[in-house]
């Protein structure tokens, strides 16, 4: 009768918008890994030996270790043989001196992924650091922040101008043999962001990095690591997305935030990895270790992130509260549609006195989309005073779809207060119909429903990126009526 | 404006409605009564579009148009509005960005352009004062933690908002305190017009001494089983429902 069905039943699909690979000569070595490999990459970078010892240890760890099998996500096993570990753009051998030295193609890529590197940039006020396939290409901005003593650059160059912060503080937050996944990329890391705020100084604009993984068969493992002195303050946002492949890729980051006395960090991150197609062929495994480490008294360190990509989601940003009166925060949202899996949430460690932590995670299911939130909050025998709050929604669409929620808390300290709340709703047809008899189209009424369901979140975000985030759920969900 | 020949729906295995025919022409008020469970909001819905009911038979025309073959949306956006009996909550999503939203969407289908933030809240400023309520309730998610008389109101400002041609108002009187119930029905009254028609849905005749209907009809068991003028209200408040089962003059039309 009707000719759009009013159903929800998938209303929710629509093509990889960032899906187009972008044609370069690349420097790759062969696959698979071995010592070889690590010193391979090691020596392209012309690394100091101690970091070569640093990611010989990792290998070897992660030799005896197994991937960890408690997570609700399930894939074969991967052939970490078949993997090339490491992939330069070829003409960045030497690492480009200015934005005039990176490939035209490369900037054409960041362009049509939206990236404001030229003047569009300084119209944002965004300073981005873009990190293609394994390398760092370009970073923006570094004059004018070097002027306050900002540093922030490719890791690489950290590595070479910087080595004395890199040993003091890599590794410090998530350990070499921290997880399976951790260790890999201790072992293998290509490149990643560096960024250290010096005492007092609050950086004067939004820091941002894009990943864009290329190069077929490859495997991005990229490390970053912010330090916030004390009194410094930072936001950050990162973003990713992929081309279109039928074979999975494996992304294994590692993110390490330290903060010092009364400093803060906010990390935002929209994660638009390409997600695999409908019937779940191909998409990204992004199996992320992300910690903070909330060194000094009263430091702040706040997640938020924004997940809709990658076929596998496995990421628990977390973060340890160590410094008296020190703030952790964790604000997600994560969609999963079609076979997206997702298992995600965040661990709070309370150790100092009268710490305390927020989560706010919001889950959208749609299609055959399955999504886990595992939370752990542990409050030490010394985190006397400390308080969480939990509040854990989660948003179905459709009926074959499933959420599940996993909270861990462990309490040691009998004067820290755990607070938790869970809600499951669907979108109901009544909501739907509501909306629609208003006059919105089925698919606005949707996007508009679900961007209600995470406004918490989304009010976390910097402004500009709340926009897009809005927008890719839009894209995200939109699509399948009629 | 709207005719309804021979409408039959099921929900489910379940016939509902089973053969009403209705013509509501411009400018006239239907009031639609009935005992609980006959069929009104089940007509109400099928009206507007929604798919809980399926329609088995007989044929809808609103403006010279097959009702039955648009979408919800379309009806919407051609001027059909239906105040719901159990307002609907939206978590998160502020009644005023939903009424934009709604707004410009009818707007851009009538080829109208779109209203900017400015004009669209010296508008919708205006109909809160019409509708006596506090501007705050702006800013609060869709009826999430209105209450019940509040969530009624509101479907009203909806209303007086998009100035429907055909407004369904199902039990909009349930849940009304008296000064609440001089309000909506002043809000109601405001669009009374001849190019616009309305039926009110009600099991009370209080709603009818503020909104004067020119027809009433009263549903049993999917039919329409009488009709007539506004006496016929004042007689179901003596009578009530009981005799009406009995008159079983099936496809009775509105004069
Ligand atoms: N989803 C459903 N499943 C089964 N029966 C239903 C469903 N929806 C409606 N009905 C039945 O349809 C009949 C008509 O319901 P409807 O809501 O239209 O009545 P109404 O006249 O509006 O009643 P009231 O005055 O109580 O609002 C009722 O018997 C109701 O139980
Ligand atoms: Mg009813």
């Amino acid at each position: 009768m009707n000719s759009i069905p009013d159903t929800l039943e998938g209303l929710i699909s629509l093509e990889y918008r960032h899906g187009f690979e972008t044609s370069i000569e690349s420097d790759e070595i062969p696959k698979g890994l071995s010592e070889d490999t690590v010193r391979l990459i090691s020596a392209r970078k012309n690394e100091p030996e101690f970091l070569l010892e640093w990611r010989l240890e990792a290998y070897r760890r992660w030799l005896k270790m197994t991937p960890p099998t408690w997570a609700s996500v399930h894939y074969p096993p991967i052939d970490y043989q078949d993997i090339i570990y490491y992939s330069a753009p070829k003409s960045q051998k030497d690492g480009p001196k200015s934005l005039d030295e990176v490939d035209p193609e490369l900037l054409k890529t960041y362009e049509k992924l939206g990236i404001p590197l030229h003047e569009r940039a300084i119209l944002a006020g965004v300073a981005v650091d873009a990190v293609f396939d394994s390398v760092s290409v370009a970073t923006t901005f570094k004059d004018k922040l070097a002027e306050v003593g900002i540093i922030f650059c490719s890791f690489s160059e950290a590595v070479q101008h910087h080595p004395e912060l890199i040993k003091q503080y890599l590794g410090t937050v998530v350990p070499v043999q921290d997880n399976f996944y951790a260790a890999l990329n201790s072992a293998v890391f290509s490149d990643g962001s560096f960024v250290y705020i010096p005492p007092g100084v609050r950086c004067p604009m939004e820091l941002s990095t894009y990943f864009r993984i290329n190069a077929k068969n490859t495997g991005q493992f990229e490390r970053t690591l912010i330090i916030a002195d004390r009194g410094a303050s930072v936001s950050y946002l990162e973003g990713c997305t992929a081309p279109m492949r039928d074979e999975n890729q494996l992304h294994a980051a590692v993110v390490e935030l330290v903060a010092l006395e009364d400093a803060k960090i906010k990390y935002s991150t929209v994660q638009n990895w390409y997600p695999g197609d409908k019937e779940g062929r191909g998409g990204i495994y992004n199996f992320v270790t992300k910690r903070g480490d909330c060194r000094g008294a009263r430091s702040h360190i706040s997640w938020t992130q924004v997940e809709t990509g990658s076929a596998i989601t496995w990421k628990y940003p977390s973060v340890i509260l160590r410094g008296e009166d020190s703030v952790g925060e964790f604000y997600s949202v994560a969609l999963t549609n079609h076979r997206q899996q997702a298992d995600t949430g965040t661990k709070m460690i309370h150790v100092g006195r009268n710490t305390r932590s927020t989560i706010v995670s919001k889950g959208i299911s749609a299609g055959f989309g399955q999504q886990a939130y595992r939370g752990l909050v542990r409050m030490a025998r010394s985190a006397t005073g400390a308080r969480n709050h939990t509040q854990c929604d989660s948003l179905l669409l459709g009926d074959r779809c499933q959420a599940h929620t996993f909270p861990y808390i462990e309490v040691k300290n009998n004067t820290a207060t755990v607070e938790h709340e869970a809600s499951t709703s669907r979108i109901g047809e009544d909501q739907l119909f509501f909306c629609r008899q208003r006059g919105l189209s089925a698919e606005d009424a949707v996007s508009m429903i679900v961007n209600g369901f995470c406004k918490e979140v989304f009010k976390e975000l910097p402004m500009e990126f709340a926009v897009e985030a809005q927008k890719l759920l839009g894209v995200s969900l939109e699509g399948s009526v009629g | 404006m709207l005719s309804i020949k021979n409408l039959q729906a099921s929900v489910g295995d379940k016939p509902i409605l089973k053969g009403i025919n209705l013509d509501v022409k411009a400018g006239e008020v239907h009031a639609l009564m009935g005992p609980n469970g006959s069929g009104k909001s089940t007509l109400s819905n099928v009206l507007a579009g929604r798919e809980n009911a399926t329609v088995t038979g007989g044929s809808v025309t609103y403006q010279g148009k097959d009702l039955l073959a648009l979408a919800v949306e379309e009806r919407a956006r051609e001027g059909i509005f239906l105040a719901f009996q159990y307002p609907v909550e939206i978590p998160g999503v502020g009644n005023v960005y939903l009424l934009k939203a709604a707004l410009n969407a009818q707007r851009k289908h009538r080829g109208l352009p779109e209203l900017d933030a400015m004009d669209f809240l010296a508008l919708v400023k205006d109909k809160m004062k019409l509708m006596e309520m506090n501007e705050s309730m702006l800013y609060r998610a869709v009826n999430e933690g209105f209450s019940g008389g509040e969530k009624k109101r509101n479907e009203i400002l909806q209303m007086v908002v998009l100035e429907p041609n055909l407004a369904i108002l199902d039990e909009t009187d349930s849940g009304l305190d008296i000064d609440a119930l001089k309000v909506v029905s002043h809000g109601v009254n405001s669009l009374r017009s001849p190019d616009r028609a309305m039926i009110l849905v009600t099991h009370y005749q209080r709603l009818l001494d503020y909104i004067k209907p020119d027809f009433v009809h009263v549903l049993s068991d999917g039919r329409i089983q009488r009709s007539g003028g506004p006496e016929l209200a004042l007689e179901l408040e003596r009578e009530g429902y009981a005799w009406v089962g009995d008159a079983t003059n099936e496809g009775v039309v509105a004069p």
